[in-house]
């Protein structure tokens, strides 16, 4: 089996438009999440979010990628783009011909489907811009991806709620160190942070109206947040005789499914997915330092998450860190993963342990070290992403620092 | 219809009972409903009465709105409905 390595990353959210900025408002304990603005909000009951401000499209899309880009997409090509560049990769020949793109997203082009809905049903008009479709589909970003670098390999979207990127990344890792591909562009995309998406998500009674606390005792429920994260996963060989800097190494994965429950996690279905993930990796459980968390600031999700860390790692559950950087970005739905891979990237190369923001009452139940409120400076030298999705499907990634 | 045959209605019909199974005394957990029937439960009682029941998943014991029982629950929704007239 090939090595897989990370030559590139780059992003957008509500921390900030690239890594660097990302990375100082992690490090720095800054929250994205604030006042909800776009059109009728005030019908809402949940009015905050991590939304991405100042973002302007001018100059980065001509006026016929504006046409095709639901904002899902554009967030996906501003991190694709960071990402290839800092990779330094030109995609062409051989190359091109077998390297591919798969980034995750739950709900697509979430933005173009309200916009037009309201369109046909609250303004009663009966004539929609043609190219919505190609607009709104969740392979949308994928493809605008792979035509804008050359990527003519395997290519698609992978869609499970909120473990899409984990699980589009995963599948990106395999095909890169099976052989199939030198180079896999994934990551993950969401902007759901518009009247429709929000309203639905207010339904379910899990969302908090005043900030996301995960693993303190007054948690009250998740904050949304939108963004992307992209990363170049390159063959290890191919990278060195390139001479390209490596950020971190993709050392192992594992999936798996509840099967239980269509919105309440199990403890058994995440503890199989870490226990896996080390298992494929090959690693010591005692040489984990650092977990970035799902800790999605739900009563459910922290408890169970925080019993099946215990469970996989013993009494090393206690040494090791374990943070939700949602604190700070929000949930990022289908994106969230690749935002936080970043966190986990920060921890292995600045040695710096992204903190849980807004932690203010210990909570028996999530009785690990969360680094409340204030990074750490700490060496690490294996790190785990952790996503446990609606519908029961968790991802599990795991990262060793650049040898 | 008063505000209790409404609301024993709607959890009835969420736990696939007859009325005459649902009683004051019950708790939605008796009757076999569970977090998801829960949320459904309250949104039928919103639909039905045009009210907005303050109540979070997260914190089901810290809401407002005491779902301990059917009575707690008819009561919860007594106050609201007053409010709103």
């Amino acid at each position: 089996m090939k090595r897989v390595v990370i030559t590139g990353a780059g992003t957008i959210n509500a921390l900030g438009h690239n890594v660097q900025d990302t990375w100082d408002a992690m490090k720095e304990g800054r929250s994205g999440i604030g006042p909800l603005e776009f059109r009728d909000v005030e019908r809402l009951s949940i009015r905050i979010g991590g939304q991405v401000h100042g973002f302007e499209t001018e100059g980065l899309f001509n006026r016929q990628q504006m046409a095709l880009y639901d904002r899902f997409t554009q967030f996906a090509l501003q991190a694709a783009r960071q990402a290839v560049a800092q990779s330094g990769l030109e995609f062409s020949g051989e190359l091109a011909a077998k390297s591919g793109v798969i980034l995750g997203t739950s709900g697509g082009g979430m933005q173009t489907l309200d916009e037009n809905y309201r369109t046909v049903y609250e303004d009663g008009k009966n004539r929609v811009h043609p190219f919505v479709v190609p607009k709104l589909m969740n392979n949308a970003a994928a493809s605008h991806v792979s035509m804008e670098f050359n990527l003519k390999g395997p290519s698609f979207t992978v869609a499970t709620a909120c473990a899409s990127s984990n699980h589009a990344m995963s599948q990106a890792f395999q095909m890169v160190r099976s052989g199939m591909a030198p180079v896999m562009v994934s990551g993950g995309s969401e902007s759901m942070l518009c009247f429709g998406g929000v309203k639905a998500w207010e339904g379910l009674r899990v969302m908090s109206k005043d900030g996301c606390r995960p693993f303190s005792a007054n948690r009250n429920g998740m904050v949304q947040g939108e963004g992307a994260g992209v990363f170049v996963f390159e063959e290890y060989e191919h990278a060195k005789a390139r001479g390209a800097e490596i950020l971190a190494e993709v050392a192992g994965f594992a999936m798996s499914s509840d099967a239980s429950d269509i919105v309440m996690p199990s403890k058994q279905g995440a503890a199989r997915a870490i226990k896996g993930a080390l298992t494929d990796g090959q690693i010591n459980p005692e040489d984990v330092g650092y977990i970035n968390a799902h800790g999605t600031g739900t009563a459910a999700n922290d408890k169970t998450e925080c019993a099946a860390v215990a469970d996989v790692f013993g009494i090393h559950a206690d040494r090791l860190m374990i943070s939700s950087t949602k604190s700070m970005h929000g949930h990022l739905i289908g994106g969230t993963g690749a935002v936080e891979l970043l966190a986990c990237i920060m921890a292995l190369r600045e040695g710096v342990i992204a903190p849980t923001i807004n932690y203010e009452e210990p909570d028996p139940e999530c009785a690990l070290d969360v680094v409340p409120n204030e990074a750490r400076e700490a060496k690490v030298d294996v790190v785990l992403s952790n996503a446990f999705a609606f519908g029961g499907l968790n991802a599990v990634i795991a990262l060793k620092k650049a040898a | 219809m008063s505000v209790k045959d409404k609301v024993i209605e709607i959890i009835a019909e969420q736990a696939v009972l007859e009325t005459s199974d649902v009683t004051m005394e019950s708790t939605l957990e008796d009757l076999g409903i569970d977090s998801l029937g829960l949320v459904e439960s309250i949104f039928a009682i919103e639909e039905a009465f045009d009210i907005t029941v303050p109540f979070n998943a997260n914190e089901p014991s810290e809401s407002d709105f005491d779902i301990s029982s059917v009575a707690t629950i008819v009561a919860g929704i007594d106050k609201l409905v007053a409010e709103q007239a």
